[in-house]
């Protein structure tokens, strides 16, 4: 591709994102029907600015990739074992469900049985894409009824594995086109399953062993662009890897996420490739829209809508069955109904795999992409049908079910600085049992703090989409430990800005610091060396002969009284001598205070007690 | 003649430094074998009290004396705070709480009020024996037997003499008690008859005692 085709082309799909998806949202359409609509409009069937979507499906397929790896970002294996009974029952329910009624459809319809498990497998599936945005655009996803369909699209993504493994041995003719320019093509089925296997393996086991040491020598280097270069790099390559060995690329990374998802640079890696995935994500779906096949639609509309109609009508019902076996209350039974029920983007790689293989013809292969895409096009409208008329109906009802939020990052306390400050308040609240998601930028500090077993990550806290990643929308409480104090102040800023309901906890490297936070209305702040130094003074008083507890009662007036003393003067911040004065002035008043305590400034008590006055002694 | 008591102190002063009766209660006792003196609020200034220690330490003692200035008809607050931590449930009374069954435990305090006050038409208004009722019964719930309180009245007003005198017979009951010269048992609190818990369990140490010699 030339440089300024590029460019044009990349205008055309940027000017209709940028035009279309607004739109979109403004409606209450949610954004990925804009982009479809946006891709028909500007594809060869309407306007024709871009040729059909071949190549540029290609490149936006990436935007795929990318997404099915931050999906594998966020579920670290011990979420995907607490999923676990949803993911194979309910996943399991669907994909064979679905796969069964397809494919007994299809085989009624006169294909053969090979076709019939192929298209039945094959239609299963949903798109991770739609669904997954659409979620986010209505904040489903930590709903049980988002989490519900989660589990299934997470089921249909591992169940990739498998299928790509085990549909060879479907083949009569195991020598495959699309495999062509790959290392294995050639090989016999079985080698060709062993291949694939291999291939997971290989991204699991450099995901645990070679990546997280890449990372910390990259984050080393301090420089964002580069762990940025660095991300998108890992991506990429595995994309290379996959295609070598003829396998989904998404899956390959999806796996490398999972693995990464324990990594203290699961955040960071979040929040750098998360622009990426959303415009390759948008082009994609601008693709899909103006790869749908009209001239096919013409050639014979009414097959293809009944084709269309019928998938999805088949879908609809078995989603809904599985939906009310499971126990599922009406309104989210429907919710989970048509949010999965439409063709999903790895139907097409299963497609062309398929066709590859010589299980599907090629006009039956460009059918089922057409119906496919077709679905996934509708799939907005079902989703706003079911929005906008089923929805309201249970509004009333549902109203105390949909309080059903499942917390996923439901820690309450963010620390962000992790040295020797930080760490001792992270151990309390860990032995404690406080949720508490820790943020450094010292990638060597978050290295070797992690053999100890803390959750940490990696990154700038002051940073909003770092504090988002972490929790802060629902955190209760962060802790500002750092030492740097500029550093400190920019994130003071940011959560006064965008999280003010959290509430801070600083340190003070010192007195003239401590000023600063309480005069920015920062009222819970610590001196660092303050009450360590008066514990060593405690303990030392009672070394040289003072009564243990007098000196505790002593230490605990005198920590009360300097804070004192220290709000009174920060009000004269600025003014060093008027702060003189009261610090004088607190300090003879500790004095007479302590004495008070100890019960020496009442000489008359003895006379008190003869008198017989007091009933002690 | 029997092994001599191991008697433990728990003494009890907010404000050790300023008391002059308790000071000189405490030195009378100190540095006597078998006898431990537990100094409660220097031990836990913070109040943090040690239970499984504490327990430890009872287990090692067969007389238990609370020695503290008699704050308000009772105790300083450490010792209430001791016995609701050491004296749990399952160990010192309750099903299967027979830790301390046998023991004696008593109080030695100091009042800054005559002896006249603690009567019934002094302004106290109660007897000191009524008003440590509270720690009589705690020994009996515990079937522990408790003894005769040692009360040093109004020591302030005393000239060093009589203060030394009364903190000499506070040594000599010490001393008698861990001797076996004074019975515990023919110097109860008024009106207080031990528990059948006890008298069973002090049988069968007198028996045991008699047993391995």
């Amino acid at each position: 591709m030339h440089f300024d085709t590029f460019l044009s082309g990349a205008f055309v799909y940027l000017a209709a994102a940028v035009i279309a998806a607004p739109i979109a949202v403004r409606l209450g359409l949610g954004s990925v029907l804009g982009y479809l609509v946006a891709g028909i409009v500007i594809g060869p069937a309407v306007a024709g600015f871009i040729k059909a979507g071949e190549s540029v499906m290609h490149f936006a397929e990436f935007g795929v990739i990318m997404m099915l790896f931050l999906v594998g970002l966020e579920l670290q294996p011990s979420k995907l074992w607490e999923l676990r009974r949803p993911i194979i029952g309910l996943g399991g329910l669907q994909v064979v469900g679905t796969a069964a009624v397809i494919g007994l459809a299809t085989y009624a319809s006169g294909f053969g049985w090979q076709q019939a498990i192929t298209i039945g497998l094959i239609l299963a599936m949903s798109s991770t894409a739609i669904v997954l945005q659409s979620m986010q655009e209505r904040a489903l996803l930590k709903t049980s009824v988002g989490q519900s369909t989660f589990s299934v699209l997470l089921f249909q993504d591992i169940a990739i594995i498998p299928m790509l493994a085990l549909l060879p041995l479907l083949a009569k003719n195991p020598v495959s086109e699309s495999q062509a320019g790959t290392l294995i093509a050639g090989l016999p089925a079985w080698a060709q399953t062993l291949a694939v296997l291999g291939a997971v393996s290989i991204i699991i086991l450099s995901g645990r062993y070679l990546m997280r040491p890449l990372f910390r020598m990259v984050a080393a280097a301090g420089s964002r662009e580069i762990f940025v270069a660095f991300a998108l790099l890992i991506v990429v390559g595995i994309t290379l890897l996959m295609q070598q060995v003829g396998l989904s690329a998404a899956l390959g990374t999806f796996l490398a996420g999972v693995v990464l998802a324990e990594s203290e640079y699961r955040h960071e890696l979040e929040m750098d490739l998360d622009p990426f995935k959303g415009l390759l994500l948008a082009v994609f779906f601008i693709a899909v829209g103006a790869g749908i096949d009209f001239s096919l639609i013409a050639k014979d509309p009414l097959k293809l809508i009944g084709l269309v109609t019928g998938f999805i009508t088949l879908k609809l019902l078995v989603m809904f069955f599985i939906a009310k076996a499971v126990g599922m209350a009406k309104a989210d039974a429907s919710r989970f109904t048509f949010l999965l029920s439409q063709g999903g983007e790895f139907a097409f790689v299963l497609i062309s795999f398929v066709a590859g293989l010589g299980i599907l013809g090629v006009d039956d292969a460009a059918l089922l992409i057409a119906v496919v895409a077709l679905s996934m096009a509708l799939a907005p409208l079902l989703m706003l049908f079911d929005e906008k008329i089923i929805q309201p109906r249970f509004a009333k009802v549902s109203q105390d079910g949909e309080a059903d939020v499942i917390d996923q990052n439901d820690a309450k306390v963010i620390i962000a600085g992790y040295g020797r400050f930080g760490m001792t308040i992270g151990r309390f609240l860990l032995a404690n049992g406080i949720k508490t998601v820790v943020l450094d930028h010292d990638a060597e500090q978050v290295e070797s703090l992690r053999k100890f077993g803390f959750k940490l990550f990696y990154g700038d806290a002051s940073r909003l989409d770092l504090l988002e990643a972490a929790g802060a929308r629902d955190a209760k409480a962060i802790v500002i430990a750092l030492k740097d104090r500029e550093k400190s102040e920019r994130i003071l800023e940011a959560v006064r800005m965008h999280f003010p309901h959290l509430k801070v906890f600083a340190r003070a490297v010192d007195r003239v610091h401590a000023y600063e936070y309480l005069n920015n209305g920062v009222d819970t702040v610590y001196r660092e060396m303050f009450d360590s130094s008066v514990r060593l003074a405690q303990d030392l008083a009672v070394a040289v002969g003072k009564h243990p507890y007098e000196i505790h009662r002593a230490a605990a007036l005198f920590r009360k009284h300097d804070e004192a003393i220290m709000r009174k003067a920060a009000k004269h911040q600025g003014d060093v001598g008027r702060i003189m004065d009261i610090v004088r002035a607190g300090r003879s008043e500790i004095s007479n205070v302590l004495a008070s305590d100890r019960g020496e400034e009442v000489v008359d008590e003895t006379k008190a007690w003869l008198s017989d006055n007091r009933p002690d002694a | 003649m029997s092994a001599p008591k191991r008697i433990l102190i728990l003494y009890a002063h907010p404000r050790s430094r300023t008391s002059i009766v308790q000071t000189q209660m405490r030195a009378a006792i100190s540095g006597i074998e078998n006898v431990t003196i537990h100094d409660l609020y220097a031990t836990y200034p913070d109040f943090m009290i040690d239970v499984r220690r504490e327990q430890a330490l009872l287990l090692e003692h067969d007389v238990i004396i609370f020695q503290h200035p008699f704050y308000w008809y009772s105790s300083p607050a450490i010792i209430k705070e001791w016995q609701d931590l050491v004296l749990e449930s399952g160990w010192a009374y309750g099903n299967g709480g027979v830790a301390l069954q046998g023991k004696f435990l008593g109080s030695a305090i100091s009042t800054g009020g005559t002896r006249e006050a603690y009567l019934e038409t002094g302004r106290n208004r109660f007897t000191i024996e009524e008003l440590l009722r509270p720690f009589d019964q705690t020994a009996y719930l515990c079937g522990m037997a408790y003894m005769a309180p040692f009360v040093i009245h109004a020591g302030r007003q005393m000239d060093d003499g009589q203060l030394s005198g009364h903190a000499e017979k506070y040594r000599d009951i010490i001393m008698g008690l861990r001797d076996g010269r004074i019975n515990p048992l023919k110097h109860l609190a008024e009106n207080h008859t031990p528990s059948p818990d006890f008298k069973a369990a002090y049988k069968a140490a007198q028996k045991g005692e008699k047993n391995a010699f």
